[in-house]
């Protein structure tokens, strides 16, 4: 019984997916607002009941595989927040369409309850769990557009590639498995630091792991399928993409690498590096030659996700504040720049060239004005929250002494101020091509428009996101 | 009368403010009324940074107005401002220039002017948080964020070349900013604190000094601009509307000057010296070499853009030779007159540059062209005007009595010291100078009218004529009564030098 207390919000979000599967399937064809509001108002309830129970301790349940501390409820809250604002992105686009989407919520929402579970993991079988929970909902959620072609491709690419990452990390998990006889999380971290005899072996699994969780990030070099992903699936699966499950891979990272193979920080260590560096250097400089938003966007995905490992290497308490401050200010900014494509788009344009934006800051000076915001954020510019994010990181960076990092990230932040100007650039310098007015729902302008301002807001006071990241971090102070 | 306003702050986000009421509620209204708004904040803002002259102590190097507030606890972080001799007459500069700018712009921005009003008084409340910030990261906050605006007037607001220019001026001082950041993070290992005073008292070897200099250095010669760096600021002063280029040679180009003499001098003095020798000599390369490019122009805002950085070269002359100075005479007096020197230098050519970007301004309004070739004989139809000109002309020269001869007055007699060919060769600028500044000035005011248009001029009305006026009082002004000048900064210059001499190597870490 106690354990089921502690799973509480996962148990009541799966009870949500399944309803919103019901609701969508007999009230949803005649009312798509019953769907929409059944999945929010149960997602709602999920949170807060994560709220009303935070552990100041780690807690334990269902022998050891499932863990629940502070860090977790703190991300699992994030990625709800997330996932919930991006139902009314969905709804927004959806309803320009025409086209009906009950699916596509409780898609999310079994997706959402995989996040979660990754978040909590604490052995390797609840994390492949969580995983492909997640991942098999991803890729349906990809495919749901069935006439396209493009979406079609985009979700075949995605499973392929994702099966094959499984595949990697699964083998890795095998490996640690067969060295160490464990599959707990808690105890991998004790047979790995005394096992110096198989070190080799574990290694060996260790790049498998990493693989894995390079893919499921997204960095380079096992980025490829970010591009057309984010470019073929419909525009808000590609924001709930780009949002919340970040959150849930860098769970992910976190507790693979450092809950259970800290013996091994000097290997990891030393590949985090090569995939940091790698995918800032290709997601900024690729970016700049993409015409397609979407793309441009996936492809400085693939530079931010490198700076935020930077934090990681790091190896401290801190180092894992700046990257999770860093994720959760990545996916706010992100949410906002898929957020302003949804609003452009229309029945019969999706909004997602560049060429679009054209003279924005004319037809709306408000929205322009928004995207400005979260341009500048993502470039790195204060007083945004973007900038805070980096600075956070390359503090833990410098302070563990790798100045040499911390100046090659911000030359790459260099190169990637270039395309977000272009952003800019072709909004305000251009002439506008339609002077047309933009139409959507006055919901979803206030919700970019509040979360155009968070971003903002979070750059003028960072302090209690910052104080929030800390805390949830704390507990992995003792090792250090 | 003493406020109980906290009148640093006052005067920074006045304008922020002001100029995001004045963005968003200008839209619908008309076009007058905004324009007025804009010039009325900018006026209330001058008049405050006023009360802080009124309120200064002149006898004390201590920060005053500080105000001290938590801003990101857990790092330390304060919102911290606070002023003295040097950040006073900059803050003074700004907000009086922003109103010469609004007043600028008032008829020839007929396209959203809102937002050019508020973007400049946004830039305003930027500009002067940089003069004001007593912690690194304020500092750097704001020292970015300046950036935005100034990216959108020249892009909204420019020439054809507009977007290049922009996005050129954006990188390059976004590059130098980004390795700023990183030195500020080392000391912040050093130090643990953020706050400038601290980074200033912190210890640091002679190798981390160095390295902490060059990112100082390619942050701040970024913007000052020191040649090699310097090709983004023709670029820019061409393509960027008048206000633009006002704001960018009389308030922009002495950030880097002010970073120098905050950041490089007092936090790694050793460094300074040590690389003093390569600081002067790009300085002198500034003030001959782009001299002569100065001389070869054809374009009237790029000869001035050059001749900008040809001067900024004798303040960065003046900033570093302060170390020969010591050694040639071993008396920290003459390095202070050097460095006294290169502030008044600053504020000059605040006025100096500004008030010529306005006069180019004024031409270019009527007849749309900048090239010297297009003109000729202007005195003729704008006798005013080109009596104005001639003031600020004699100035940039640097003719006795005018504003321009003090500070080159003072480099060149301090640098004597130093050496008698660093003096020298800083000095064959007054004949490089006179030369480019008067050959324009004959060849756009005097002579016969050729073209047809220039027949058609109708000389400054009563607006244009007030902006030339106050700029030409105060170069007169501060011609011949530098006095108040000097004084407003003696004693925080005097407290800069013995920071300076004070070396931070331990005897044994020296040996």
């Amino acid at each position: 019984m106690n354990d089921i207390a502690l799973i509480i919000p996962e148990v009541t979000l799966l009870a949500v997916a399944c309803a919103t599967l019901l609701v969508d399937a007999f009230v949803g064809r005649q009312r798509p607002a019953a769907t929409f509001w059944c999945a929010m108002i149960g997602g709602l309830v999920a949170l807060g009941e994560l709220a009303s129970y935070v552990p100041e301790t780690v807690r334990f349940a269902f022998a050891g595989t499932y863990r629940q501390d502070v860090l977790g409820a703190v991300l699992k809250g994030f990625i709800l927040v997330l996932v919930l604002v991006s139902f009314f992105y969905a709804r927004e686009y959806f309803r320009k369409r025409a086209t009906p989407h009950g699916e596509h919520y409780s898609l999310a929402l079994f997706a959402t309850l995989g996040m979660m579970l990754l978040v909590s993991a604490n052995s390797l079988i609840t994390i492949y769990l969580g995983l492909e929970l997640l991942s098999l909902s991803l890729y349906a959620l990809v495919a749901l557009q069935r006439d396209s072609v493009k979406s079609s491709e985009a979700a075949m690419k995605y499973f392929v590639l994702g099966a094959l990452a499984s595949g990697m990390l699964l083998y890795g998990m095998s490996i640690l498995y067969g060295v160490t006889g464990t599959l707990d999380l808690s105890e991998l971290l004790i047979k790995v630091s005394v096992s110096d005899d198989k070190r080799m072996l574990l290694v060996f699994g260790l790049v498998f792991l990493l693989v894995g969780i390079a893919f499921k990030l997204g960095v380079a070099p096992f980025h490829m399928w970010i591009p057309d992903v984010y470019e073929g699936a419909a525009t808000p699966v590609t924001q709930f993409i780009g949002t919340a499950p970040k959150l849930a891979a860098f769970a992910m990272a976190l507790r693979l690498l450092v809950d259970g193979l800290w013996g091994l920080a000097e290997e990891w260590h030393q590949m985090l590096i090569v995939l940091a560096v790698l995918s800032m250097g290709l997601g900024n400089v690729l970016a700049i030659a993409q015409t397609n938003l979407k793309r441009m966007l996936a492809y400085s995905t693939i530079a931010h996700m490198g700076f935020m490992l930077l934090g990681l290497l790091s190896a401290t308490a801190s180092g894992y504040a700046a990257s999770l401050f860093y994720i959760t200010v990545y996916a706010l900014m992100s949410m906002g720049a898929f957020g302003v494509i949804i609003l452009l788009s229309s029945r019969h344009s999706e909004a997602d060239e560049l060429a679009d934006l054209t003279g924005l800051a004319r037809r709306s000076p408000w929205f322009g004005f928004i995207l400005l915001i979260l341009m500048f954020s993502m470039a790195g510019v204060p007083p945004f929250a973007g900038f805070w994010a980096k600075w956070f990181v390359l503090k833990e960076v410098v302070q563990a002494h790798d100045v040499w990092l911390a100046t090659v990230a911000v030359l790459f932040s260099l190169v990637g101020a270039y395309y977000y100007l272009r952003v800019i650039k072709i909004m305000y310098f251009d002439e506008p091509l339609q002077p047309a007015a933009i139409e959507g729902g006055q919901d979803i302008k206030l919700v970019l428009s509040v979360n155009g301002l968070a971003v903002l807001l979070l750059g003028l006071a960072p302090n209690a996101l910052m104080s929030v990241c800390v805390g949830a971090t704390l507990p992995y102070l003792p090792w250090q | 009368m003493q406020l109980d306003l906290p009148l640093l702050s006052t005067v920074i986000w006045l304008p922020i403010l002001g100029g995001l009421w004045v963005i968003f509620t200008g839209s619908g209204r008309r076009e007058r009324s905004v324009r007025v708004d804009a010039l009325v904040i900018s006026i209330v803002v001058f008049a405050l940074s006023l009360l802080l002259y009124r309120d200064f102590d002149l006898s004390t190097a201590d920060m005053q107005f500080v105000e001290l507030k938590p801003w990101i606890a857990a790092f330390k972080i304060n919102y911290h401002l606070g002023i003295d001799g040097i950040a006073l007459p900059l803050i003074l500069l700004t907000t009086f220039t922003t109103i010469l700018v609004i007043a600028a712009g008032w008829e020839v921005i007929d396209q959203r002017v809102n937002q050019y009003m508020g973007a400049f008084l946004i830039l305003e409340g930027f500009m002067v948080g940089v003069f004001c910030a007593l912690d690194a990261l304020l500092f750097y906050v704001f020292w970015e964020a300046m950036l935005i605006p100034m990216f959108l007037i020249i892009g909204i607001w420019g020439g054809p070349r507009r977007v290049y220019a922009t996005v050129k001026f954006f990188l390059y001082t976004f590059m130098g900013s980004v390795l700023m950041l990183v030195a500020l993070l080392y000391l912040y290992t050093q130090a643990h604190s953020f706050a400038i005073p601290d980074l200033q008292a912190a210890q640091l070897t002679a190798v981390e000094q160095q390295w902490i200099f060059i990112a100082f250095l390619l942050a701040f010669a970024v913007k000052v601009p020191m040649w090699p760096v310097h090709t983004w600021l023709p670029d820019a002063h061409v393509e960027a509307p008048t206000g633009g280029s006002v704001v960018l040679a009389a308030i922009m180009l002495k950030m880097g000057g002010y970073g120098f003499l905050r950041f490089s001098l007092p936090i790694t003095p050793d460094a300074s010296a040590a690389l003093d020798g390569f600081m002067i000599a790009l300085s002198l390369i500034a003030v001959v070499y782009i001299g002569l490019v100065a001389l070869a122009q054809q374009d009237m805002k790029k000869l001035i853009a050059y001749s900008s950085i040809s001067h900024m070269g004798f303040v960065t002359l003046g900033l570093f030779a302060i170390f020969d100075i010591f050694a040639g005479t071993s008396d920290w007096q003459a390095a202070t007159m050097s460095i006294e020197g290169a502030v008044a230098q600053m504020i000059s050519h605040g006025f100096v540059s500004g008030a010529l970007f306005l006069c180019v301004g004024v031409l270019y309004d009527r007849l749309h062209s900048r090239q010297i070739n297009d003109y000729g004989g202007v005195a003729n139809t704008m006798p005013k005007f080109a009596a104005f000109m001639l003031l600020f002309a004699m100035a940039n020269t640097g003719l006795p009595g005018t504003s321009g001869f003090v500070g080159e007055f003072l480099i060149i007699l301090s640098v004597f010291k130093a050496s008698f060919w660093y003096a020298f060769t800083a000095a064959t600028t007054l004949v490089i100078g006179a030369a480019y500044t008067l050959w324009m000035y004959k060849r756009v005011v005097f002579g016969e009218i050729r073209h047809a248009k220039v027949a058609a001029l109708t000389d400054i009305n009563a607006r244009e004529a007030a902006i030339l006026t106050s700029l030409a009082a105060l170069v007169l002004l501060f011609g011949l009564w530098p006095a108040p000048l000097l004084d407003m900064m003696h004693a925080s210059v005097q407290h800069l030098v013995e920071q300076v001499a004070q070396s931070k190597l331990s005897v044994a870490a020296h040996e």
